[in-house]
């Protein structure tokens, strides 16, 4: 999906963000799909991701319709594994994310095991792909390059927000919540684990990376620029 | 999307959510206020705010007595405290808003979540870029700038001038009323999205001239660009063609998203499919 290759940030950035999806092509194997992309994700969840999604229901962590004001004080921020993958239940986009390139690597070895005929996509640094492909025995089939950001530049936010925001590259992380999480952070109003839920709330994929967002938010408290 | 204004109570948790910040405190009435002229219909803030339902009155009240007193009132900022936020029906043409802007919402043209597009993530049985073949994907108007159709149109018209041939099964070409010249639908050309995507194809020795050519038209176009590259690897997976054009570009490739070859096609009816896969 897009939505993960044009992730803010240099190769180094993306040490701790693995994104691992599946997706059917319409017309070719989407017939049947729904089961293989939950074994997809019912697989990842070995691996302890950070995060589990689907593209047509969200991530792990999820707004809520009807929230009890006490819970305020006792937010969720547990990620919910199980209610991604009871939920797929229609062919989608299914993605997996993970904070280690050892897990990822150990998954995608355990995705060509299963053999679900899906196509399987890493997102990531170029090279932390190329070794996920290396440790399973894969060539790369095709590869998108992400060019980063131009054109009227001058409309984007600073490089922190900027590496927030694009997590989500639907877009739904708003570049204004993100500078204010950071400044929250700064302020000691939230932790960057709680600043980080609100964020990976929005992400409407479940795509958000909260373990580089954590590492983003604290990086920032102490940058002067 | 709209705010009903005798619920909402001005917390202003919204205004920061908004990805094209089109929320905004009318201090007039005091309620939250939707531009609606740069609302594109994403519903990060109807989807992506939890919703608690809170007396209007009583939070008000609350809020007033906390100003008074001087005292913070901190709230969680991912909540609306009234539920306030409720759809508008979308007719033709703003329906189009919705379909770009909102990821959850698929393609009708292509069946695909957020920008409906498949591009090189099912290369490996859609057979789209091949061998001597570049993909680009040219996305328009993330993060939080948003695009306008019209200006979309003019890097369209001119990479149809340039003679390449756009992708089918692609929302934008889908709303293109002559592909030959890459002119958009005329009713949809003053609606604003979030974000999309035009998809091309071209040889691989035209890659640069591609490049220059999107390099020359988005500084005509108030908005931010994204350039995907995508192309098919050799036999050992390596790319040894399309990576060494774009760093002699001046392009330093941070990162990529890579299919990793295991799609097959499994489909019953695959007839058609195999037809439309097989190489030419």
């Amino acid at each position: 999906m897009t939505n993960t290759l044009h992730r803010f940030g240099d190769a180094n950035s993306f040490r701790d963000d693995y994104v691992v999806f599946a997706i059917a092509s319409r017309g070719r194997n989407d017939e049947d799909s729904v089961p293989k992309l939950k074994k997809f994700l019912q697989m990842a969840r070995e691996f302890h991701p950070v995060n589990l999604g689907d593209a047509r229901h969200g991530g792990a962590l999820r707004p809520s319709r009807s929230m009890n004001p006490l819970s305020h004080w006792k937010r969720e921020i547990t990620p919910d594994f199980d209610a991604v993958i009871a939920g797929l239940d229609t062919t989608t986009t299914a993605a997996a994310v993970f904070d280690n390139r050892p897990a990822a690597e150990d998954f995608v070895k355990a995705v060509k095991a299963a053999d679900l005929g899906l196509s399987i996509n890493i997102s990531t640094s170029i090279d932390g792909a190329e070794q996920c492909c290396h440790a399973a025995d894969l060539c790369r089939h095709s590869v998108g390059y992400s060019l980063g950001f131009e054109g009227k530049t001058e409309h984007l936010p600073n490089e922190d927000v900027l590496k927030l925001a694009t997590m989500c590259g639907h877009g739904m992380v708003s570049a204004s919540l993100a500078k204010k999480m950071i400044d929250w952070v700064k302020e000691g109003r939230r932790t960057p684990e709680q600043a980080v839920t609100y964020l990976t709330r929005f992400c409407s994929c479940g795509v958000f990376n909260p373990t580089r967002g954590k590492r983003i938010l604290e990086e920032s408290r102490t940058r002067t620029k | 999307m709209k705010i009903n204004s005798d619920k909402c109570v001005a917390c202003g948790n919204c205004t920061y959510v908004c990805p094209m910040g089109a929320i905004y405190i009318d201090s007039g009435i005091k309620r939250a206020t939707v531009n609606v002229t740069e609302c594109v219909e994403c519903y990060a803030c109807y989807n992506g705010l939890s919703q608690e339902h809170l007396n209007p009155v009583m939070v008000r009240t609350m809020r007033k007595a906390f100003q008074w007193l001087r005292l913070r009132f901190d709230p969680e900022p991912d909540v609306c405290p009234t539920a306030a936020f409720e759809p508008d029906p979308l007719s033709w043409p703003r329906v189009v808003r919705r379909a770009f802007s909102d990821p959850r919402v698929p393609h009708e043209s292509t069946g695909v979540e957020g920008r409906g597009t498949e591009e090189v993530k099912t290369n490996d049985i859609s057979g789209r870029v091949r061998v001597g073949e570049v993909g680009f994907t040219i996305e328009f108007g993330r993060p939080g700038v948003g695009v306008w159709f019209r200006d979309m149109q003019k890097m369209c018209a001119a990479l149809a001038k340039a003679g390449v041939s756009f992708e089918k099964k692609n929302p934008v070409t889908s709303l293109m009323s002559d592909v030959a010249t890459g002119t958009i639908r005329e009713d949809i050309l003053n609606e604003k999205v979030l974000s999309a995507i035009v998809e091309i194809k071209v040889p691989v020795e035209r890659t640069e001239e591609i490049i220059r050519l999107v390099w020359a038209v988005e500084k005509q176009i108030d908005t931010v660009v994204a350039i995907g590259v995508g192309t098919r690897c050799d036999e050992e997976g390596e790319d040894h063609v399309v990576g060494p054009i774009l760093e002699r570009l001046g392009y330093k490739l941070e990162r990529a998203k890579t299919n990793i070859g295991l799609g097959r096609i499994t489909n019953q009816n695959i007839e058609r499919t195999l037809a439309e896969v097989a190489p030419k």
